[in-house]
């Protein structure tokens, strides 16, 4: 029997506090219902444990954690995944602004559109490679900063079918890691010295298994995903800061 | 034809060899991290170019015969008051290689130093003063939010707080050591700083490089940074310390973030910092998830819930013109300390035109957001810690006496360990071994050295607030902060004694 908790009539930090004690407990299954708004949930939580979400978590969900595989039916607000070291944040929904900010490892997959400001500075170290999986679209400056790890934008499973795929800004100043999209970019779009290339044998490989995992969360057809072509986006240099100083 | 190099041609120091007493052991050979002097086999002398010389003073200093003098270099230009020789210098180095002008160290223009146009009370006659060795003083400071009232209550005759008072965290001197990253210093100097902090109880903090693996045993004596990079920012590393410290700016450059260029980034800290071996490290201006005091509430929050509510968090900002509004905003979003570092604060590496030029003097910083947070009742509620030029004990007094509960030293730390002040830290070749992590250099200086100078540094400043706390007639310095009555303007404006709310001597 999973243990199951109705978040509705506590505070944040009680959530988390009966989340803790669960799972000092030895608990490895959660259910939260009646989630609204409540922030920081499984905050620095470091336990190889899975949780169902129901409703709407706030700000900073999963954020420094390192392990939990969380499952959230709901959309999430902004600083899901925040500085997230391991773990997996699966989202049957949308997601707010700075999704995965300074994430380092893990995975966050979600179904539908996000805002602003996703993936920045993202970061990957020996075998940690942290990624990002959007289903939809995505505001501006997604992947700003980018010194390592993987985001996917698919641009499928969007609310907003009229907007670009990406907002402007794309992988402004990133320094590290990968931006795949699906379909085409507009170049105007990227960040300053940014270009789309056409993907290698080893990108398709990684992007198949990346999205595989994906389709299984949500139930999508892996074919229909890569029906469409992919470009690939990555810095034009590991050290954009090089050459700006005279000494 | 390849362009002239004009900045090679006017060497800032002179390397002077008396060769009467030179022995020719070549130990500067060794001792110049810059390569400024040469062996030369075929005429068997050594040779030295002045052009590359940063004025470190180590071959100097380290010269078996003092056979060495390293002077600034006499050959002048015509004087102009306005064009001086660092703007005439400044301007061929960036017409030579076009780019940002990069320092190290604390703002070197000479603004007006408030500290130094302030000065301190005494007893005489009518109330004595204190001798510390006859008497108890007090330097015992504790930095978090005090409640607003305390109410005592009776039991079983004896006096008890009725509600417990909130975590605080009790130094035993009010000097801890700044924000200084390994990276931007050596491992050794860490562990020197951590086990002077122990030893003197106080704390010093990581700066924003992670905390190497080593040095997790000082934990109750370190203060853990979390900045934009967030490098080698992890549970167990929040969990470390027993304060958090979010660092918004710094006042060594204000408005910008920082960059450890990737020769820096060995081994050692890449396994610290969770970053590849040689990539730059590039902490972005803002904290992409602070745009307002209500994201940097939720960022405070975050790691508090993340911690469980055990550690202390401070919020460090550049001391800048809206500072007094800034930090009533950071207390209000909940942070336990605010840290205000000041136009004089160190780095080791910041454009040269934001040390000098950006931010404004401690002095008037602490003494405004002090006056701010009283004004608006919540002064209580965090611990004001200043930082940016202290350089003497006096300068703890005042700055406490303006209303800081404790100060950050880090360029007074560093000196302690031998640094001359060359300004060249950014290199990363400190011929010192202090803001370098070049594996032959750090060898210069073993962590008990460093532990060493460090701790007798701030026993002795210690011993002269004792001093000067008990000339003013008080036994602890809870009773000092804050206590403008003590201090007395010279030659200060009304408008510079109003913010300092200070009298002027002789009133
Ligand atoms: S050791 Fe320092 S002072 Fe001596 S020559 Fe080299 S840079 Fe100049
Ligand atoms: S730490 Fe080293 S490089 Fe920096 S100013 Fe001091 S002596 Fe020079």
């Amino acid at each position: 029997m999973p243990f199951e908790l109705n978040a509705s009539i506590y505070h944040y930090s009680q959530v988390n506090n009966l989340i803790r004690e669960a799972i000092a407990k030895g608990e490895k299954e959660l259910i939260l219902t009646g989630v609204n708004g409540h922030r920081y949930l499984f905050a620095g939580v470091s336990a190889e444990v899975r949780a169902k979400i129901y409703g709407t978590p706030g700000l900073d969900l999963g954020c420094f954690m390192r392990g939990p595989r969380l499952e959230v039916f709901g959309n999430v607000q902004d600083g899901a995944g925040n500085t997230m070291d391991e773990g997996k944040i699966v989202v049957h929904g949308m997601g707010g602004d700075v999704i995965g900010y300074a994430m380092r490892g893990g995975k966050i997959h979600i179904y539908g559109d996000v805002g602003y400001r996703v993936g920045i500075h993202m970061k990957s170290y020996q075998d940690k490679v942290p990624v990002i999986i959007i289903g939809g679209k995505a505001g501006d400056f997604l992947g700003e900063y980018m010194a390592g790890g993987v985001i996917i934008l698919l641009g499928m499973n969007t609310i907003y079918p009229e907007r670009p795929i990406a907002g402007i800004y794309l992988g402004t100043g990133m320094h590290g890691g990968k931006i795949y999209v699906r379909g085409k970019v507009k170049e105007s779009y990227l960040g300053l010295g940014l270009k789309p290339y056409p993907l290698d044998g080893d990108d398709e490989k990684e992007l198949e298994r990346l999205l595989k995992e994906y389709c299984d969360d949500f139930q999508m057809d892996l074919s229909e995903v890569l029906k469409e072509d992919f470009v690939k986006i990555i810095p034009y240099t590991h050290r954009p800061y090089g050459k700006i100083y005279a000494y | 034809m390849a362009s002239p190099q004009f900045s090679s041609f006017y060497p800032d120091f002179l390397v002077q060899r008396i060769w009467e007493r030179c022995i020719k052991c070549k130990r500067c050979v060794k001792e110049c991290s810059y390569g400024v002097h040469v062996w030369d086999e075929k005429k068997k002398t050594l040779l030295a170019d002045d052009s590359k010389c940063v004025g470190c003073h180590r071959c100097e200093a380290m010269c078996p015969t003092k056979a060495l003098v390293i002077r600034r270099h006499p050959s002048d230009f015509r004087e102009h008051a306005l064009w001086t020789p660092w703007h005439i210098k400044n301007i061929y180095k960036q017409a030579d290689q076009g780019g940002v002008l990069l320092t190290s160290t604390g703002c070197a223009q000479p603004y007006k130093n408030y500290f130094d146009h302030l000065v301190l009370d005494a007893c005489q006659v009518t109330n004595p003063p204190i001798d510390p060795l006859r008497e108890p003083m007090e330097l015992r400071t504790f930095i978090g939010p005090k409640p607003e009232s305390l109410e005592i209550e009776k039991v079983n005759g004896k006096f008890r707080l009725k509600k417990r008072l909130p975590p605080l965290i009790q130094l035993e001197v009010p000097i801890m050591f700044a924000a200084m990253s390994y990276g931007a210093i050596s491992l050794h100097v860490h562990q020197g700083l951590a086990r002077a902090a122990r030893d003197l109880g106080t704390l010093y903090n990581t700066g924003e490089g992670g905390l190497h693996a080593s040095l997790y045993e000082y934990g109750s004596n370190t203060i853990v940074q979390c900045a934009s990079g967030r490098f080698g920012l992890h549970v167990d590393y929040l969990n470390a310390g027993v304060a958090i410290e979010i660092k918004i700016g710094q006042g060594a450059k204000p408005g910008i973030g920082g960059h450890l260029p990737g020769e820096k980034v060995t081994e050692e800290i890449s396994k610290t910092r969770m970053i590849p071996v040689g990539s730059d490290a590039i902490s972005p201006a803002p904290h992409h998830d602070i745009y307002s005091i209500e994201d940097l509430r939720g960022l405070i929050f975050a790691l508090k819930e993340a911690t469980e509510y055990k550690k202390l968090v401070f919020v460090k900002i550049a001391a800048v013109h809206n500072v007094a509004a800034i930090a009533s905003g950071i207390v209000r979003a909940g942070a336990d300390a605010v840290v205000i570092d000041g136009l004089r604060g160190g780095t080791g590496a910041a454009p040269t035109m934001f040390r000098d030029y950006i931010g404004i003097p401690i002095e008037l910083a602490i003494s405004a957001v002090d006056k701010r947070l009283r004004e608006e009742g919540i002064r209580h509620r965090a611990s004001i810690i200043a930082s940016g030029g202290i350089r003497n004990s006096a300068d703890v007094v005042k700055a406490i006496a303006l209303g800081a509960d404790a100060v950050y030293i880090g360029t007074a730390a560093l000196i302690a360990v031998g640094c001359t002040m060359c300004q060249r830290c950014y290199t990363g070749k400190c011929p010192w071994g202090i803001a370098t992590n070049n594996p032959e250099l750090i060898k210069r200086l073993p962590p008990d050295v460093a532990y060493e100078k460090i701790y007798n540094l701030v026993k002795g400043w210690a011993l002269e607030i004792k001093e000067m706390l008990g000339a003013m007639g008080i036994n602890s310095i809870e009773s000092l902060k804050g206590n403008r009555d003590k201090l007395r303007a010279v030659g200060l404006t009304e408008k510079e004694m109003e913010i300092l709310e200070v009298k002027h001597a002789g009133e």
